[in-house]
Order: structure tokens, then sequence, then C-alpha cells
């Protein structure tokens, strides 16, 4: 075994897997005009991603942003006027903290439940049992997850974003000494509707990595509450690197291709 | 009447080192009953997968009414499998949705109905199998043998032509289990429906089967009507039958 397949096998991916789960997404995808008469099913799946995650997402955002600030202020020191505070925290954390550590709290989260759910179902039998009723599982459990993960991850995102943006003021008001009015100025001067863009467009990739690697892994499951162990954690662990690597991807593509020109 | 409606042609399938199916053939007849018995692990509810395109064999072809399912794939076969009701072993009920929506899952997938009307009909299906008024609890709700009537109320609710039961009266009282007996076959009589039937209840084999089918040493050793089994003298069924710990049937499979 060389490195690359010890890498591999741990985190729970292997090349051959990178084509079953792409496959996986196109068979999703396809459906997705027939999953949308569907509404019912998308709206549960929307619910579950939404409504859970605001918690941990609000959370986690609050601190991101105070560190942030407490962090910029740091680095700052003697070289940057603490009034651009602002438009830094708000570029950071729009383009690159909100999206990413949205993606890695949330994969964690839904990845985990999508590959539990559809992992006890395989084993149960409850899979065959849908095909057997001719309801497409793919149809049936993937695309509708899909749909959500790509509306929900973004919706979600802003939200954190905003959060952030908050803590961050509160660190800067509290801890720092800036005033509001300085803080938001400097917000506005510098932060682009661009970089919120790119912020979103890597929420949607990042919605649909982690509805697929839930769906793949859950609908792979073998054996039983060990398979679905086993699948839950390769779900967040695949989840969580493509995240990271796709966010890398797109920068490189966003900010050297698009927006330098 | 002596139309076939499904033709198994030496059908295989081993998992691994496993050979599970070395060729089995049975032909089943529109409108007839054919309980498959055997010991426990020698194949049969493979087997019924197979029928119902769940598995994929490594050999040999299934025609059902004029359909070659071994040869269906992807959207084709969910579409081929409309025809079909199965009941699980293990009722594989779903365990987010409540008991009536378990069973109008189909009807609320592929029809029109609303929500009122299925519900009516589940309700329907439901007293069939002797359940009143489970219809809003949850599958982890229910007692075991509760559990496979809503899977028989689940696979019969959409009136297919063809039905799978594997071991429909399995976990039953003696009295529940005859009363599955006869809406099996009641269902044969009035609706005409097709089915072939897994079980090790001997009892329920004779009153539901019009012929029975041994699965042994992966292919189907005798085939013959209720009667026929109790004047065989094959050593291998009698013993079956009988249910004797001694005779040709070896008590560890190696
Ligand atoms: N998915 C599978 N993967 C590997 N082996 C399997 C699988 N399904 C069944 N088998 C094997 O196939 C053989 C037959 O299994 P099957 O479930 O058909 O038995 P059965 O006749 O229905 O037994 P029982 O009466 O106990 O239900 C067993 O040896 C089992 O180990
Ligand atoms: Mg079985």
């Amino acid at each position: 075994m060389n490195l690359a397949q010890y890498v591999g096998r741990s985190v729970g991916f292997s090349v051959a897997e990178v084509g079953a789960v792409f496959i996986l997404l196109c068979s999703a995808a396809r459906r997705i005009p027939k999953a949308l008469k569907q509404k019912h099913l998308v709206v549960e799946q929307m619910l579950r991603i939404g409504v859970g995650s605001i918690p941990l997402v609000l959370v986690t955002s609050v601190f991101t942003g105070g560190v942030a600030a407490v962090q910029a202020a740091y680095q700052f020191q003697n070289y940057v006027p603490l009034r651009y505070l602002g438009s830094v925290i708000g570029k950071s954390v729009v383009i690159e903290l909100g999206p990413v550590l949205t993606a890695l709290v949330v994969g964690g989260r839904v990845g985990a439940s999508i590959a539990a759910e559809l992992g006890t179902m395989k084993v149960t039998e409850q899979i065959d049992a849908l095909e057997t009723l001719a309801i497409d599982p793919i149809r049936y459990l993937v695309t509708p997850r899909l749909i959500a993960g790509i509306i929900m991850l973004p919706v979600i995102t802003i939200f954190s974003d905003f959060i952030a943006i908050m803590g961050g003021y509160v660190v800067a008001l509290i801890g720092l000494g800036i005033t509001s009015h300085v803080y938001f100025s400097s917000l506005k001067l510098f932060l682009d509707t661009l970089d919120v863009f790119s912020g979103l467009i890597k929420a949607i990739f990042f919605g649909i990595i982690i509805a697929m690697m839930g769906s793949h892994h859950g609908l792979r499951t073998e054996g039983g509450a060990e398979g679905v162990g086993l699948a839950t954690t390769r779900a967040v662990v695949s989840s969580c690197l493509l995240v990271l690597i796709t966010d890398y991807v797109l920068a490189s593509l966003l900010f050297r291709g698009v927006f330098s020109r | 009447m002596d139309q076939v409606m499904i033709e198994i042609t030496d059908l295989k399938k081993g998992f691994g080192d496993n050979a599970v199916l070395k060729g089995v053939n049975l032909r089943v007849r529109r409108g007839e009953t054919v309980v498959v018995i055997g010991r426990s692990g020698c194949g049969k509810s493979v087997l019924l997968k197979h029928i119902i395109g769940l598995m994929k064999p490594d050999s040999g072809r299934i025609v059902v009414d004029g359909v070659e399912v071994t040869a269906l794939a992807g959207e084709e076969l969910i579409e081929f499998r409309k025809r079909f009701g199965m009941l699980f072993q293990s009722s594989a009920l779903f365990d987010s949705l409540s008991v009536w929506e378990n069973v109008g899952l189909g009807l609320l997938e592929h029809t029109d109905l609303d929500e009122n009307e299925v519900r009516r009909i589940a309700r329907e299906k439901l007293e069939l199998v002797g359940l009143t008024q489970v219809e809003d609890l949850r599958p982890s709700e229910l007692s075991g043998g509760m559990k496979k009537r809503v899977g028989l109320a689940r696979a019969i609710a959409m009136d297919p032509p063809v039905v799978l039961y594997d071991e429909p009266t399995t976990g039953l009282d003696p009295i529940m289990a005859d009363v599955i007996n006869q809406l099996i076959r009641r269902l044969q009589t009035t609706l005409q429906v097709t089915s072939i039937a897994v079980t090790h209840d001997m009892n329920s084999a004779m009153k539901i089967g019009d012929r029975l089918a041994m699965l042994y040493g992966g292919r189907i050793v005798f085939e013959g009507t209720p009667e026929e089994v109790k004047a065989t003298q094959d050593p291998v069924v009698r013993q079956f039958v009988e249910g004797r710990a001694e005779g040709p049937i070896p008590i560890y499979e190696g």
C-alpha cells in the first residue's frame, strides 16, 4: 500500500469511488424536475438542514467573528490603522470563513444524519422495499437532499456571515474601542457584492458535496450497526475534506481567473 | 388458465465462495400459488429477490408475464415492479412513516388519489389483515406480528397481479396465521393473483399452495400438489415435511 492509497483508505475515499459519486450526482441531478413536483419531500429536508443547523452555526459564527477581530487587531499593530478592521473582517468572513465554517459544521451534522438514515434504511431492507413499490430511491431519497443542500447552504451561509460580522463588531466595540460608525463604514467601503457572490457560489458547491457524501456513503452501507457507524464517519470525513479541497480550487478559479481580469 | 406467468430458467447465484442457487427451474401459472419450502439458509429469500429484480443472477433468466426481468435495469425495472407486491421476511417497514403511510405510499406516489382517499384504502387493507386503530402509529410501536401484517397490507395495497410472500405467517399466533392463510387464498380466488410464497410453516404451505416446491442444495428437488407431497416417498421431502432430525438432510452445512 503506498501513501496515497493509505491516505485514501483512511479518509474513506478511493479513485473508484469518485466515479461512483459522480454517477450518483448525475442521476440525482437528472431527477431534479421530477423531485420538484413533490415539494413536501424537499421542504422536509430543507427544514431538517436549516432549522437544526441554526443554533450550531450561530455559536460558531459569533466566535469566528470575534476571533477574526482579535486576530486582525493583533496583526494590524503599527502597520494598518484599526479603522480598517471592519472591512478586513467583512471580507474574510464573507469570502472564506462564513462559507467554509458553515459547510464544516453543517457537513458534520447533516452529512452524518443523511448517511445514518440512508444506511439504516439500506441494512434494514427499506431501500429494497421502496424499490418493490416501484419508487426510485434516488428520486425519493437523494434528489430532495441534493436540492435542499443547494438551497440551504447559501441561506445558512448568509446567516452565518451576518452573525460573524456582528460578532466581530461586538469585539471591536467593547474590546478594541472602535465606534459603530467606523466599523460599519469601513465594512461598506471595501466589501464588494462580488465577494458575497463568490462566497455563495462556494456554498452551493458545499451543499452539493454534503448531500452527496451523506447519500453515497449511506446507500453503500453493508452489514449492520457497525456498517452504519462506518458510513457515518466516512460521510463526515470525506465531506469535510472535499469542502476544503473544493474551497481551494474555487478560490483559485474565482479570484485568479474571473475577478482579477 | 394454463398460461405461464413466472418462468425461472437455470438460475444461478453465489456470494463469493457460497454458491446458493445452483440452477433453479420453476414455472408458475397465471393465478396459481406456489409455495417454496426448504431449510433455513437454503436461498428462498434470495430466490424471491431475484424474481423482483432486487438481486442480479450470475446466470439464468426469469421471465414474468412475458418480460425478461433479468434483462431489465434502471427505470424500466422500476416501472416493471408496479406489477408486483412483495412482503419482506423482515417486514422492512419505513420507520419514518406512520402505518397508514407505509401501506399507502405506493398509492401516494403513483396515483392522483388525495390523502383522505389513500388513508381510507390503507385502513381497508389493514382491516383485511386484522388490524384496526393502528394507522397513526409508527412501525416501532408495533409487535413483530403486527409489523408482518402491515407489510402484507403494503404488499397488496395496489392490487398487484403478482405477489411474493416471504414467510407470511411467521411470528403470528395460530388463529391470526389462519386469517392470513385465508386472505392469501381469497386474493387468489377473487383477484386471480399469481403468487410465490416462502414458508417454514407446513400447515400454512398445505393450505395456501396449489403446488409446493422444495428448494434443496441450490435446486428445486421436488414439485407437487399438497396431496402429492403427503404421498411422496422422496426421503428428503419426507424428512422436511415431517420435521425429523434423522434422515438424508445434513444438520450442519459446510
Ligand atoms: N446479501 C447477501 N450477501 C451475501 N450472502 C447472502 C446475502 N443474502 C443471502 N446470502 C446467503 O445466501 C444464503 C441464502 O440466504 P436466504 O436469505 O435466501 O435464506 P432463506 O432460505 O431465506 O433462509 P430463512 O428461511 O432462514 O429465511 C445464505 O447462506 C446467506 O448467507
Ligand atoms: Mg428467508
